[in-house]
């Protein structure tokens, strides 16, 4: 899990924040920080997508879904 | 016909059952709603501002999501003779503190009597409220009164008068000074009277749209201006689109949509995020037009969504342009659909030094710009120098306009409004040029930054930022830098600090970004933090914004190359 932690920090610091280097804590809050802004959220289910082959739904794409890297991931564990 | 209720009733008895506006929810079945129930569900709710003791001409404030409630209770307010203004709604990333600060402020200059949301939200917007304000009722969605037997003329709406204020848009101010653009019915009709005839609207018509309806590229051209001409409008959540913008496209293909509005960064992001297997069987032919407003519209955006959707029956000549503010209703400009806007290709260096757009010779650096049309037949247009003297075609100068259906003031803000109009000319702060008849909007007076079609004032986020612990008033600097591949502007925030230390700026930063994020419309992602001296002032000591810009840029330069 941790190494798709490190996966997903480094795709968002990288691509969405423009801010390579800066590592994103597992329970730091991602969307509801503003973190992650809408207009990157597809980004992000895309990634995910592309990498995992696992597919997150638009309408998923909110913080009741997943939060923080840790949520994502284990939602990502859950549906390989 | 002079009234907004007499449309909608004159369209409500020859096609009771046509259907005006299809709702879409990610994830459920699309909801049809005909002229009867649109009509019902307003009635409805007039009759719930009637209960409520709410007179004709009194401000009713919406803070809804896309929902029926939130179709119902603006033209139940109309119906009403009530005068609505739709609010954003609360996202997920600002603060909440916040927006109560900017619905109290909103609250002080507009003075509702009234405010209409969730039950979910009632805590938080009673508690924006103030002892002094004229709020009387805070009307839940479930305090609707239920659909009954539909009886319009015993309405109010029905007694207004055709110079009679009937909505509010808001236009975009800083934090304080919020404004809300008053229109009223006459100049609703005559803008859509000129725009309807400069598209050529037709009962065949279908309009797609995920515009928010508190901007007014939204509430007119994918709200009204449908709705008022009796045409089916295709009605999403922008919440919906911006995580699924090819939700857009497939209801473009299921409706047979022939029009669309989009600002420019849409474009881009339409081009750069939907997959074909996104959109796979879509057919966009049945697009008259896709049309580019509200903010500069960019030649290669054009270009990146033509090569991305042409292969889905998408036409080059559905690519067009349009200028628009919330002052003038909505529409100034527009290009002409049975051709394409014109595109010039200027000399780089003339057009920054000289003000003035020239074709470049030889192989001098050259910069492509997109035309937004002629103005519609109700709007006269002069390009004025400093001293309102009217310019000639080429040279840069402030777009003024003249027109039948201009706002009737800024609510509450006569002070604003004078200011706002030179010898009965609108001033627009924008800047342009005019070649062979059409507009072409180069720049802006004010230093307002337009993000993703949405209006952040520099100063307001300068403010926001001396509230981070390590940065001191007057001490940072706020401007927009244009983002090629993503067709908009990018805010940059540069802070000066005592600290020359690394580890020390970079948790100012990350505090700054986190900061505005949460206090703002936009999304902070370039910060510099930077030590002493940094920051150029003007002689008196202010920040000058364009020269810090400059500073910045000839920087970034250097490193890259």
């Amino acid at each position: 899990m941790s190494e798709i932690n490190d996966q997903l920090s480094k795709f968002i610091s990288e691509k969405i924040l423009k801010q390579p280097g800066r590592a994103i804590g597992g329970d730091e809050k991602l969307i509801s920080s503003g973190l992650i802004d809408s207009f990157s959220l597809m980004d992000l289910a895309l990634f995910v997508e592309d990498t995992y082959g696992v597919r997150i739904e638009d309408t998923e794409l909110n913080a009741d879904t997943f939060d923080s890297l840790d949520q994502l991931s284990t939602l990502i564990e859950s549906r390989r | 016909m002079t009234l907004l209720p007499e449309r909608l009733k004159a369209l409500h008895t020859r096609t009771p059952n046509r259907v005006a506006v299809t709702l879409q929810f990610a994830g459920r079945e699309d909801v049809p709603i005909t002229c009867d129930r649109l009509l019902h569900g307003a009635a409805a709710f007039a009759r719930t501002l009637a209960r409520e003791g709410i007179q004709a001409g009194e401000v009713v404030v919406l803070i809804l999501q896309h929902s029926e409630e939130l179709l119902y209770s603006f033209w139940g307010s109309i119906l009403h003779g009530a005068i609505p203004s739709i609010m954003p709604f609360l996202t997920e990333k600002l603060s909440p503190e916040r927006y109560r600060a900017d619905l109290t402020s909103l609250i002080s200059v507009t003075r509702p009597t009234v405010i209409v949301t969730y039950p979910e939200f009632e805590a938080d917007v009673r508690s924006a409220l103030t002892a002094s304000d004229p709020v009387r009722a805070v009307i839940l969605t479930n305090q609707f009164e239920p659909e009954g037997e539909l009886s319009l003329d015993t309405l109010r709406g029905f007694e207004r008068n055709a110079g009679d204020i009937v909505l509010l848009q808001h236009s975009s101010g800083t934090t304080g000074l919020q404004k809300g653009v008053a229109l009223s019915h006459r100049a609703i009709f005559n803008q859509l009277d000129a725009y309807n005839k400069s598209l050529s609207l037709n009962e065949e018509d279908v309009i797609v749209s995920w515009l928010p309806l508190y901007h007014d590229m939204g509430l007119i051209a994918g709200f009204l201006m449908p709705i008022l001409s009796g045409i089916h409008l295709v009605l999403m959540s922008p919440f919906d689109w911006v995580r699924a913008p090819y939700r857009l496209m497939q209801s473009i293909s299921s409706y047979r949509g022939t029009l669309v509005w989009l600002p420019n960064f849409a474009y881009n992001f339409c081009a750069q995020k939907i997959r074909d297997r996104h959109i796979e069987g879509v057919d966009l032919s049945s697009l008259r037009a896709v049309i580019n407003c509200s903010e500069p519209v960019r030649w290669e955006s054009h270009r990146a969504f033509l090569e991305h959707f042409e292969k889905y029956g998408l036409r080059r000549s559905a690519l067009q342009t349009c200028y628009a503010m919330a002052e003038n209703v909505f529409a100034v400009t527009q290009s002409r659909l049975d051709g394409e806007p014109l595109v010039v290709e200027v000399d780089r260096e003339v057009f920054m030094t000289e003000r003035v757009a020239r074709i470049p010779y030889d192989d001098r650096p050259s910069m492509k710009m997109m035309s937004s049309g002629y103005p519609l037949e109700n709007v006269q247009i002069r390009i004025l120098d400093e001293n309102g003297n009217d310019l000639p075609d080429y040279v840069i100068g402030e777009v003024a306009l003249k027109s039948d259906c201009m706002l009737t003031g800024y609510f509450n803000r006569p002070d604003l409004t004078e200011k706002a109009f030179r010898d009965g000319w609108y001033l627009t702060g924008d800047y342009g040029f005019i070649s062979e008849g059409e507009l072409f909007v180069s720049g802006r007076k004010k230093d307002m930054i337009i993000v993703g079609g949405k209006n952040v004032y520099p100063q307001d986020l300068e403010m926001l930022s001396y509230e981070v612990p390590g940065v001191h008033a007057g001490r940072s600097v706020a401007f927009g830098m244009y983002d090629e591949e993503q067709g908009t502007e990018e805010v940059v925030i540069i802070a000066e600090v005592d600290s020359e230390d690394g580890a020390e700026q970079q948790r100012i930063a990350d505090a700054l970004r986190a900061h505005i994020t949460k206090n703002s419309a936009i999304a902070l992602r370039h910060v510099k933090v930077v030590g002493p001296k940094w920051i150029l002032k003007t002689s008196s000591g202010k920040t000058a914004r364009s020269a810090n810009r400059e500073k910045f840029l000839e920087e970034l330069q250097k490193v890259s190359k």
